[in-house]
């Protein structure tokens, strides 16, 4: 007869069974995701008088966040200015198109979802080079902007710097990071949109009579879990970004990602690189636990 | 009813799902010079990105650029053995995180999001960090951008079957179990079939996030060049027109996958069904 | 007369019957005990019910014949053979499980082979095929579950666990997700093939109707033990707790007192009156008790009218509400100590419908009445809803 103690050992191995499955994937992100951040922030104090060939000395050179931050102020603010107007940008285009997947689109759902990431399915350098030939000089949208006064508008509001162009300003850049980061918001959006139950949409117009105050009393903040998601998603890379801005920019419109690549590939400034890169990783480690706070992690991972 | 309420409630009725679809048309449009541009005659033009003339030229020489060929299949290559480990570890990864409580799941759960929310050239730096300080800075290359390419796929990997495996009804291992089907056979036969749907969009994420990566590729890759390094090195020097037929049929080719699939399933459906 | 008996301690099954028998059987969780040292004999060949409300630990006991839940005390056995620990693939058990569980990947014959698969089985095919002929699906075989009706899924979960002629067939609420109509059918469905393939079948359910007309024996749990168990008119005409008393049908419970027995009868003092319980239906000897008359058995009649009851007649109610319900009409009757009793009268087309406010007096026969224990609560049992 079987005694409780071999009930129990079974249940004593699975739970060891669960440490064996995720141990490879723990070790691997450990490894190369968490331990890096250490090296990193020892690469952001080592003394800058060193070069990836000589070596650098770590000496708790905490003058190099001063000195960071001092010389490339402007292209963190940059980053975060064009990252914040992209991701608005995303919110409001996205979640029209979120709300139309979830709620109008009936036996299209699927195609439309995949349409959404389909653009996933091509080269995003190809598709950013692509915007290079749609907002060139002399093409038809330029045309089009300059007869409908959108291009003195944008010159007027200083994302354009000439009042004849859209190319090589920081609205393309803007433009840019809208367009490649897309998905990430509107994926989430539909997640949190599609979990709404339709009667209560329905209940709301009953309620509120307008559509425009029930979306405000119900539908939009049921969806909020799917606005933080994705505003993260989208914000986060796209402050991290310079494809855009060396594609579609100009000098004038370098972010924070163009230095610090440079400082790492072209100057061999690892010391500076790493410190500039530490301050990136810094705000938005504070966006993200402002999240965890607001929806806890579970809910979107 | 009056007609022009009856022209009112339309519009209200269609005009959410116009303005989804021309949000949908945006995001095409790119896509569609990209193919254009592949049947553009361009070998004289450098810097200028423009349409000259058309040219069937670019398809039946897709390689003709020096090193693009080589490019490409490198990138092919990083993708497969990345996805392949991806794919692995990361669903076993979920089995253990759905299937078994153990201490730390929050810290996890948090270690599996980060990733996502990492701004690449953040994840690229310490990297390159990691194996500079590690004296591997000399060795950078292959090994380096498939262990950076596992390490940014994993996150979508593990979160994809993890999904999958959530909506999974217990009740049909248990079923399988009462059916005297033993823990091997209940996995193999009914809980496997279940999650592979989920495994292979899994799969298919990682290969093309793998192949498409430029930022933390570029960092980390040494001498190595990968397609995205090509394109991106190319822009400074004038863009041979051929790239686009790359992107072209990388899209042709994985829009194929997922329709095949997605009608395929219907007709199975349709044919059952009568 | 009744198939079931509580096995005693000790006591094993006559040798080389196949009966299913629990013996202490205990289900702890670490905030509740779902199933109390539970002691049950279910003969080979019966129709089972366990019925009690949702939490009572029904599931629970039905999951650990199954071998999906591992009890923390107590045996099971097949006859002889004791199979607590046994996996699940290793009992000759099979379930049906509450929502169908069928395979979604594969088709309707794939589903109803997989356990001869399993097993390794050879004429797998025809065996299949005379499942299926038996449910009425074969048209069916080729389709997968998702493009099934309800009511198709639920007898492909049943070709399923049937294939294999388990011992003991468990169905965990299998008619629960069908509508009313479908149920009633799938009931007698059930009940036909049953009996046509003589398996012991174990059936939990809620719903005390389908119970009633299923089983040979049902047993009532509720809070993890087994309040009752009996053939359905034994639990329904003498129930021995006032949850039996409430959950299967309705009861009017009156206070009263026990003055004692007098020869085959217990008498008590209920409201000024004397009523006398035969033995066998009194539970209680003494003491405070509840006198418990279904509602169908109170005789009802305008004050001074004569009722037909040899008992005591008690006067001095009025009728409060009377629905009609075609075959019977219900009456509420609030009675001169406060209380409002239930009688339901059959529509012989004797007498017209009496209106509200109606003064009336009741009785019953004795030998329809049964006392309770006043400890337990009156409304043990009553579904709040």
């Amino acid at each position: 007869m079987a005694t409780l103690d071999d009930v129990a050992s079974p249940k004593a191995k699975r739970k060891l069974t669960g440490y064996w499955l995720i141990l490879p994937g723990a070790l691997w992100l450990g490894a190369f995701f968490v331990i890096p951040f250490y090296s990193l922030i020892s690469a952001s104090l080592f003394n800058p008088k060193g070069s990836p060939l000589t070596g650098y000395n770590m000496s708790w050179h905490f003058h190099n966040f001063v000195s960071a931050i001092d010389q490339y102020h402007a292209e963190i603010i940059r980053s975060l200015v064009y990252a914040g107007i992209a991701t608005l940008t995303c919110l409001v285009v996205g979640y029209v198109l979120a709300y139309a997947i979830a709620f109008k689109a009936g036996r299209w759902q699927n195609l439309m979802l995949v349409m959404v990431i389909a653009p996933f399915f091509t080269s995003f350098l190809l598709r950013t080079l692509s915007w290079k030939l749609i907002l060139s000089d002399d093409g038809k949208v330029v045309s089009f902007a300059n007869w409908i006064h959108l291009t003195n508008v944008l010159h007027w509001v200083h994302l354009t710097s000439t009042d004849d162009r859209l190319l090589a300003t920081p609205f393309a850049v803007i433009a840019g990071l809208t367009y490649n980061f897309l998905p990430f918001m509107v994926l989430p959006l539909y997640a949190s949109l599609e979990k709404i139950d339709i009667r209560l949409i329905e209940a709301s117009s009953d309620l509120y009579a307008s559509p425009i105050r029930g979306f405000a009393k119900v539908t939009f903040p049921l969806s909020l879990p799917g606005v933080v998601a994705g505003t993260l998603l989208t914000f986060i890379p796209a402050a991290g970004d310079y494809i855009n801005a060396t594609l579609l920019g100009d000098p004038n419109t370098r972010m924070v990602g163009n230095v610090i690549q440079g400082l790492f590939t072209t100057q061999g400034d690892f010391a500076n690189a790493g410190a500039l890169s530490v301050i990136l990783m810094v705000i938005i480690v504070g966006m993200v636990l402002v999240y965890v706070r607001t929806a806890g992690t579970e809910e979107l991972v | 009813m009056s007609p022009l309420f009856r022209i009112k409630r339309w519009i209200g009725d269609h005009l959410i799902l116009g303005l989804g679809l021309l949000v949908l048309v945006y995001t095409f449009v790119p896509i569609a010079v990209v193919v254009l541009m592949s049947f553009n005659d361009s070998s004289k033009s450098k810097n200028v990105y423009v349409f000259k003339s058309w040219t069937w030229q670019n398809w039946l020489h897709p390689f003709k650029p020096a090193g693009m060929g080589g490019d490409v299949l490198l990138s092919i290559e990083i993708a497969l053995v990345a996805t392949a480990i991806a794919t692995v570890i990361g669903t076993m990864a979920a089995f253990g995180i759905v299937r078994h409580r153990f201490a730390g799941r929050g810290i996890a759960n948090l270690v599996i999001f980060l990733p996502m929310a990492s701004p690449e050239i953040v994840m690229g730096s310490s990297l390159l960090a990691l194996f500079v300080a590690t004296g591997f800075g000399g060795h950078l290359g292959f090994i380096t951008i498939v262990i950076a390419h596992v390490m940014f796929c994993l996150s979508f990997v593990i979160i994809t079957v993890k999904a999958r495996l959530t909506g999974l009804d217990d009740n049909l291992e248990q079923a399988a179990m009462d059916l005297y089907a033993n823990e091997r056979e209940t996995f193999w036969r009914v809980t496997f079939p279940l999650v592979l749907p989920g495994i292979v969009s899994a799969a298919l994420l990682s290969f093309s996030l793998s192949f498409d990566d430029f930022i933390i590729t570029n960092l980390n890759a040494g001498q190595r060049v990968t397609f995205p390094m090509f394109v991106y090195g190319a822009n400074q020097r004038g863009v041979p027109m051929q790239v686009n037929v790359i992107g072209t049929a990388m899209f042709v080719i994985a829009i194929t996958i997922v329709l095949v699939g997605e009608f395929g399933r219907r007709r199975r459906e349709k044919l059952l069904a009568a | 007369m009744s198939q079931v008996h509580e096995a005693p301690a000790g006591v094993s099954a006559p040798s080389g019957s196949r009966d299913l028998i629990l013996k202490q059987l205990t289900k702890e969780y670490a905030t509740f005990t779902a199933v109390k040292s539970l002691d049950l004999v279910v003969p080979q060949g019966s129709f089972f019910a366990l019925l009690g409300p949702s939490g009572c630990g029904k599931t629970t006991t039905l999951r650990m014949v199954a071998g999906l839940e591992t009890p923390t005390s107590g045996t099971i056995h097949l006859g002889e053979t004791e199979v607590t620990y046994d996996k699940p693939y290793r009992r000759p058990v099979n379930t049906v499980f509450q929502n169908y569980a069928l395979f979604p990947h594969l088709n309707i014959s794939k589903n109803v082979a997989f356990g001869l698969e399993r097993r390794g089985v050879i004429d797998v095919k025809r065996q299949v095929a005379e499942m299926l002929e038996l449910v009425e699906l074969t048209s069916q075989a080729n389709k997968k579950p998702a493009q099934m009706s309800g009511g198709q899924q639920q007898r492909v979960a049943l070709a399923r666990a049937l294939i294999n002629k388990p011992e003991v067939l468990l169905l965990d609420e299998p008619l629960g997700a069908l509508d009313l109509k479908l149920r009633r059918g799938m009931q007698l469905e059930l009940k036909r093939i049953q009996t046509e393939v003589g398996l012991t079948f174990v059936h939990v359910t809620h719903d005390q109707e389908e119970a009633m007309t299923m089983a040979d024996t049902i047993a009532v749990m509720n809070q993890g033990v087994i309040e009752q168990m009996g053939a359905p008119n034994e639990l329904y005409e003498n129930p021995k707790t006032t949850f039996v008393a409430n959950f299967l049908g309705q009861s009017n419970l009156i206070g009263g007192e026990i003055e004692g027995r007098d020869g085959d009868h217990v008498k008590v003092r209920v409201q000024g009156a004397l009523a006398s319980i035969p033995t066998d239906r009194a539970h209680s000897e003494s003491g405070k008790g509840w006198l418990g008359i279904r509602p169908e058995k109170v005789l009802i009649a305008e004050t001074g009218q004569p009722i037909d009851a040899p008992g005591d007649v008690i006067t001095g109610g009025y009728i409060t509400d009377v629905s009609f319900v075609g075959v019977s009409t219900q009456y509420m009757v609030k009675m001169p100590w406060g209380q409002e009793l239930m009688v339901f009268e059959q529509n012989t087309g004797a007498r017209r419908m009496l209106p509200v406010g109606t003064k009336v007096d009741i009785s019953w026969r004795p030998e329809y009445a049964f006392l309770l224990d006043a400890s337990q609560d009156a409304k043990a049992g009553i579904e709040e809803e």
